[in-house]
Parts: C-alpha cells; sequence; structure tokens
C-alpha cells in the first residue's frame, strides 16, 4: 500500500478488535435471521412510517428545501476540502477559551484519552449525552474494564444499556424494542423500581427519569458527543429532545467530548442551514426541543474542565477517497434508514456496526476497509429513496456502486483466481462484447424451454440451478421465447450481421 | 423524428413482444424507427455488479452503436437511467474521456418510452384501447434517477376502457435490484410479498410498469402464487387498439 492510499499507516482504518463497526457475519445471513423474527418486523415497520409520515409533512411545509439541502451540501463539501485548517483553528480557539484538545488517531487511542481524563478527575461513574462516536469506539466497555461505570442518560440508549443489548437506529437506538419489552427490562435491571410499572409510555419515562435524576446530581464527569463545532468561534453544539443531554452538559464539574473530525463547521453563520435540516429531518419536528452550545469554559458557570477528543478512526483514510468521501458529510439525522425498504425489512441489528441502513452501509465498509464489511454495500436495491431523503444530499446509491467495483477489484488483488460471480460476469460480458457472439448466447438461453417442459409446468419455470434457485425459491422464471426480437427484425425487416 | 430502439438485452431475449410493441405504438405515430443491429447491452447488471471494468466495452459498443441517430428510445427507465448517469462515468474511471464525452452526447439524446411519448414526440393521447382494470407500478429508476413524474400516468389516463386503479404505497422498491435478488433473496422476498399485497389490495387484473425487469420480478412472484394478476409491460398497452385487442 502505498503512503497516499487509504488503509495505510499514515491513513489507517479503524482498527479491529475495538468498537462497533465490524459485523461478525455477512449482511443475508444476519438479515434472514431478523426477517423471519415477526415482532421486530411490526415494530420498526410502525415505528419507521410514523417517521417517515412526520418528516415528509415538516419538510413539505419548507419552500425552499431543495436550495437549504443544496447550501448544506456545499458547506459540507468546502469544509472537507480545507478540514486541516479548520481543525487546527478549532482548536486553537477552544484552548483561547480554556479548554483542552486532544487528538484520537483510532478507538483505541480515544478510548485510552477519555479513561485517562477520568481517572484524573478522580470518578469512577460518569454520566453520557446520546453519542454515536463513543458508540462507534466502544466507549462504555473500555471504562467498564478500568472500573468506571458509564451510565447512558437518553431513555433509548438507556434502554439499550440496561437490555445489554446493541443500538439498532441512529436517532432511535431502541427502535426495535416495543414498550412491553422495555417494561420488562426496566423492571428487571432498575433497582427500587415500582413493581406495578405499566407500560403506558408516560409510566415509563418517569420511571427513567427517577433513576437518572440521582445520576445527574452526583456525577463529577459528563462524556458527550457533538452535532456540529465550529472552527471560527471554538463553539460546540448538542441538540436533542429529552433535556437528559443539558443535564450533562451543565451539571457536573468536568466535560469530554468526543468529536469525529468531520462534524465541523467553519463559521457560526453555516449553523443556520443545519439547525434546519436536521431536526426535520431526523426526528420529523421543526425545531428540536434543547439545543446547547458551550465554548471553552466559562468559570462560575456550567463544567470548569472542558476537553474536546477529536477522533480519526478512519476518517482521514475515508477523506482521501475521491468517490467515497461525501459520506462524511453525513449529520446523522438517519432520514436514510427511516425510508429504506431494506433498513425497514432487516432492522439496524443485520448491518452489524453502529451505523445502520443506507449511510452505514457506505460509511462502516470505508471507515474499516472494504474487506471487513464487504457485504453491506450489497445489502441495497439501488432505488435511490435514501438519496432523496438525505439532507445534504449524499448520493448514498452512487457510492454503493463504486464500494461494490472497490470491493471486486479488492478480491482481484488478493487472489489470482477469481469468484465464481466474476468468472460468470465476465463470460456475460465476453458474450455481449459481439452482435454474433450475443445471438450464441440468447440461444443457450433456451435451455429454459427444455427447463419448463420437464418440469410439467408450462409458461413458467418453477425451478432453476444455483445460484439463480435463489429466484424461484419464491418466484417464477420467465421462459425464454422462441424467437428473439432480434431473430423478429431479422424475418420481418431484413437482414442482420 | 428518426428513432433508433435500443430494446434492452432482457426485451431482447425474454420479452420480444415488449419490443414489437414499442415498434408498432411509435410507427402508429408516423415516426420511422430503426433497430441498429450491433446493439447489445447497456452494461448496468456490471456495473452496480461492481464490475466496471467488464462494462466498460459494453458503454463503447453502446456508443457506436447508437452515435448516428436523433433520438434513442428504450422500453427501460432503469436502461436509459444506466446510459444517462453512469456511462460518462464508467468511462471516465476506464481513463477514456473521449468515449465519456460521446457518452454525454448520446445519452442526451437517450429516453425512456413514456419521456419519448410526452417530451419529445408531444403526445399524450396516443390512441390506446386497454378494456382491463389496471394498475401502475413507478419503477425506482424512472421515479428516482430519470424523474418521469406522472408521464406514464397522463399517457395511461388516455387509454380508452381502462380502469386505472391507485396502487399502495406505489413508490415502495419491489425488491428487484439486479443481482440483489439472489445476493439477498431474503430480503428481496420479503419486499416483493408487500409489493404483491399492494397490487392484490387493487383488485386489478393487471400491474403495469416501464420496466421488464421489475415486471418480472413482481410477475414471478404473482404467477408463483397463481394469484390471477398478470404483469404487461407500459409499451403493451400503450400499443393496444380495438382491432388488436
Amino acid at each position: 500500500v502505498s503512503p497516499h492510499e487509504p488503509g495505510s499507516p499514515e491513513l489507517p482504518w479503524a482498527p479491529p478488535g475495538v468498537g462497533h463497526l465490524r459485523a461478525t457475519e455477512p449482511f443475508p445471513v444476519a438479515a434472514r435471521r431478523a426477517l423471519g423474527d415477526t415482532q421486530l418486523r411490526r415494530t420498526i415497520g410502525n415505528a419507521t412510517a410514523t417517521i417517515r409520515t412526520k418528516r415528509a409533512s415538516v419538510v413539505g411545509e419548507v419552500p425552499d428545501w431543495e436550495a437549504l439541502r443544496v447550501a448544506g451540501q456545499a458547506i459540507k463539501n468546502r469544509t472537507m476540502r480545507d478540514l486541516d485548517r479548520h481543525l487546527e483553528q478549532l482548536e486553537e480557539r477552544v484552548v483561547e477559551r480554556g479548554g483542552a484538545v486532544h487528538w484520537a488517531r483510532d478507538a483505541t487511542e480515544a478510548n485510552a484519552i477519555v479513561t485517562g481524563l477520568v481517572r484524573a478527575a478522580g470518578a469512577h461513574e460518569v454520566i453520557k449525552v446520546k453519542s454515536m462516536a463513543t458508540m462507534e469506539i466502544g466507549l462504555n466497555e473500555a471504562l467498564e474494564s478500568a472500573g468506571i461505570t458509564p451510565y447512558e442518560t437518553d431513555l433509548a440508549e438507556l434502554i439499550i444499556q440496561l437490555g445489554h443489548d446493541a443500538p439498532s437506529h441512529i436517532l432511535v437506538p431502541a427502535i426495535h424494542r416495543n414498550r412491553a419489552e422495555i417494561r420488562e427490562i426496566f423492571l428487571r435491571e432498575m433497582k427500587d423500581v415500582d413493581p406495578a410499572l405499566t407500560d403506558d409510555p408516560a409510566a415509563l419515562a418517569e420511571a427513567a427519569r427517577l433513576y437518572l435524576r440521582r445520576r445527574f446530581l452526583s456525577a463529577e464527569v459528563a462524556i458527550s458527543g457533538a452535532n456540529f463545532a465550529i472552527a471560527e468561534t471554538g463553539t460546540l453544539v448538542v441538540v436533542e429532545s429529552e433535556g437528559n443531554g443539558r443535564m450533562c452538559l451543565t451539571l457536573p464539574n468536568t466535560l469530554i467530548t468526543v468529536m469525529g473530525i468531520e462534524k465541523l463547521l467553519p463559521t457560526w453563520r453555516d449553523l443556520e442551514v443545519f439547525l434546519q435540516l436536521l431536526p426535520r429531518s431526523s426526528t420529523g419536528e421543526r425545531m428540536n426541543p434543547y439545543t446547547t452550545m458551550w465554548t471553552g469554559v466559562t468559570p462560575g458557570d456550567g463544567p470548569q474542565n472542558f476537553h474536546l477528543v477529536l477522533l480519526d478512526n478512519g476518517r482521514t483514510a475515508t477523506l482521501a477517497d475521491e468517490y467515497g468521501r461525501e459520506a462524511l458529510n453525513c449529520i446523522r439525522c438517519s432520514a436514510c434508514l427511516n425510508v429504506c425498504p431494506v433498513y425497514e425489512r432487516t432492522g439496524g441489528h443485520a448491518y452489524g456496526s453502529v451505523y445502520p441502513g443506507p449511510i452505514g452501509a457506505v460509511l462502516s465498509p470505508q471507515l474499516t476497509g472494504i474487506e471487513d464489511n464487504a457485504s453491506l454495500p450489497y445489502a441495497s436495491t439501488l432505488c435511490g429513496a435514501c438519496f432523496d431523503a438525505c439532507p445534504v444530499r449524499i448520493d448514498i446509491p452512487s457510492m454503493l456502486v463504486h464500494l461494490r467495483d472497490a470491493h471486486v477489484r479488492s478480491m482481484q488483488e488478493r487472489s489470482r483466481i477469481p469468484t465464481s460471480e466474476a468468472a460468470a460476469m465476465k463470460a456475460v460480458a465476453w458474450s455481449m462484447a459481439t452482435p454474433v457472439r450475443w445471438r450464441w448466447a440468447q440461444r443457450l438461453s433456451r435451455i429454459g424451454r427444455i427447463i419448463s417442459r420437464l418440469m410439467g409446468t408450462p409458461g413458467r419455470i418453477t425451478w432453476l440451478p444455483a445460484p439463480l434457485s435463489r429466484w424461484t425459491a419464491a418466484r417464477d422464471a420467465p421462459v425464454p421465447p422462441t424467437e428473439t426480437f432480434g431473430q423478429f427484425w431479422a424475418r420481418t425487416r431484413g437482414s442482420q450481421p | 423524428v428518426r428513432i433508433a430502439l435500443f430494446a434492452t438485452c432482457l426485451v431482447d431475449s425474454l420479452y420480444p413482444d415488449v419490443g414489437k410493441a414499442t415498434v408498432a405504438l411509435l410507427e402508429r405515430l408516423g415516426h420511422e424507427v430503426a433497430f441498429p443491429p450491433g446493439q447489445t447491452c447497456c452494461g448496468q447488471m456490471h456495473i452496480n455488479s461492481g464490475y466496471q471494468d467488464a462494462a466498460l466495452p459494453l458503454v463503447r459498443r453502446f456508443a457506436d452503436t447508437f452515435a448516428g441517430y436523433d433520438a434513442i428510445v428504450a422500453p427501460s427507465g432503469s436502461c436509459v437511467g444506466s446510459v444517462r448517469h453512469q456511462h460518462a462515468m464508467v468511462a471516465r474511471r476506464g481513463e477514456d474521456d473521449r468515449l465519456a464525452e460521446r457518452s454525454e452526447r448520446i445519452a442526451s439524446r437517450t429516453y425512456e418510452l413514456s419521456e419519448l411519448l410526452v417530451d419529445v414526440l408531444g403526445v399524450e393521447d396516443v390512441g390506446s384501447y386497454f378494456p382491463h382494470r389496471v394498475t401502475y407500478h413507478p419503477t425506482c429508476h424512472s421515479l428516482r434517477i430519470l424523474r418521469v413524474g406522472d408521464r406514464p400516468l397522463r399517457l395511461l389516463r388516455n387509454v380508452r376502457g381502462m380502469e386505472l386503479i391507485e396502487l399502495p404505497d406505489a413508490d415502495q422498491c419491489c425488491g428487484f435490484g439486479g443481482t440483489f435478488a439472489l445476493k439477498n433473496a431474503d430480503t428481496s422476498t420479503a419486499m416483493l410479498t408487500d409489493k404483491m399485497r399492494a397490487v392484490l389490495d387493487t383488485h386489478a387484473e393487471v400491474c403495469t410498469a416501464g420496466d421488464s425487469s421489475c415486471l418480472m420480478h413482481i410477475g414471478g412472484g404473482l404467477s408463483r402464487l397463481r394469484s390471477g394478476v398478470r404483469t404487461v409491460h407500459l409499451a403493451e398497452i400503450l400499443a393496444s387498439t380495438e382491432e388488436t385487442g
């Protein structure tokens, strides 16, 4: 690998063995299991349909929505062009205002930095704001193995943590749980919970509130992610719905923020565009209930120690890929998950990464290197619904096609013996390369007529050999005609070469 | 207008009636149709499966075959989508900038059937007669890559004798996705089931669309269930007249 290729020592991918970016089994295998879970199908189908409807209605009322999307895309593209400069400016401003900045090459480094900071603060427990970056690097596991107890305070993340479960959606991590299951988890895992707890949403929220209130009041250290960071001012921004995030961001004495380097915006004005795009795309609200912004440390107000951990973990390697770098423009709204027909049926666990759905299918394989998430770019029909929903116009379908190509190339580089698929694709392309070969290949397809006759199913084919058996398992195949269109044309309109 | 028909590999090999219907329709409207003999496939299956290198000769062949025509029509939103949005990209990645420019010029003259009829030929009533209860599935690539919008529906609404029923959740993918149907057969089947449920809910006797590939998928499922609903390509409905039935 040359020094400027992604995945080189200078531009490392996210390392294996730490964090949650790698699937342990191929997508089709995990998807098959999920598709058999009828309760999961119903729960996710209902939830995504509800958010889809809400999003469509609040997006529909913005007359300049398309212009906002274009602006969001342009700002992100411009930011990525000079990311190094903006990051250094951010560091300078944060330090000027009394914060400390740490650079983490990967998940292992970030976990070590955060664990060290918590220890230095003398804390044995921390409260956490909902954060994808800390889920990505497996921070909770790292803290626990260092004897520090992390408490998730976002309601859905709390359900996940208490249920010893993994998130399955970016915005709604517990989307795969219905309220009866949540009640069971609370009864099992929360000490002092009222045994008469019902599955009424208000009662469940109240139980979580009582459980969390003690943590908010006693915690010395909070850990958060960030939705945005403004380079020109050094300001960090977290948007949320519950207010639990704001409790974490304001009550403890020490605040540690772990932020992917791509979350940056150059100027304060840029935020205007994203604070319109994000809530409408994610929760389907005109405005999110809580927007917390802070710049360094304010004496006598809020946390008196602020640490910003800037996380790479494969992002620079992604940035180096001209066709794939747009995935870094993602603002984690989840709109693409909610409109994706594949996600809607399999749920998020099938993707095996904290980033599921269409954006996960392009982001995870780029952060880890394509070989470690090779099945994800194929987990899409390329229907295009994700692109239409994306608030920053990430062309996910084209990126999936690019990653499939990258995967095929990587396979070819690693082995001189082609896969059966590669051999079949080559054979088909060869037969289509000239009209003469093409006529012969079409003649071969008449085997289908024989199969139809042999199987006693005139007019349809109900069985084909592998791998086409995967088609005929649930669908009939058409019987090839006695005459192709080309032959018809030659017969009726004149000769053909 | 001298129109070249790009039959597509699927219609040429498996659905010749769709090609015949496209020709019959355009000739009925008074246009000359040519079928350039060198044509094979747009290469979309290779491109979307990750084999852009293998697709490059097909992209070149398409450009060589259709360079001389004013308008190129294909009875497929998906294949036209590939010509318009992928061919130049494949050429550029294969480091053939001249081919990329040629591909772009040809793509600008390549139309899906409903686009050709409504935008180029300026007709919405093509004088068809099709006395059946029909529902229309707007295929993903027609809808979201080509943005054909309601052009097919405008054509269908003018068909005499036909009852057009709106398909619930019409913009949802049927689950075909080329090799997706094989690589992720279980997920594909789950999506197909929901599409078939929507089709059956309409009580239509015919499901139509502008792509033989999606129709092969939906029709394959409906046939397996012996549902009694058949799939008919948009071109075949528009080609039908009182004389042909």
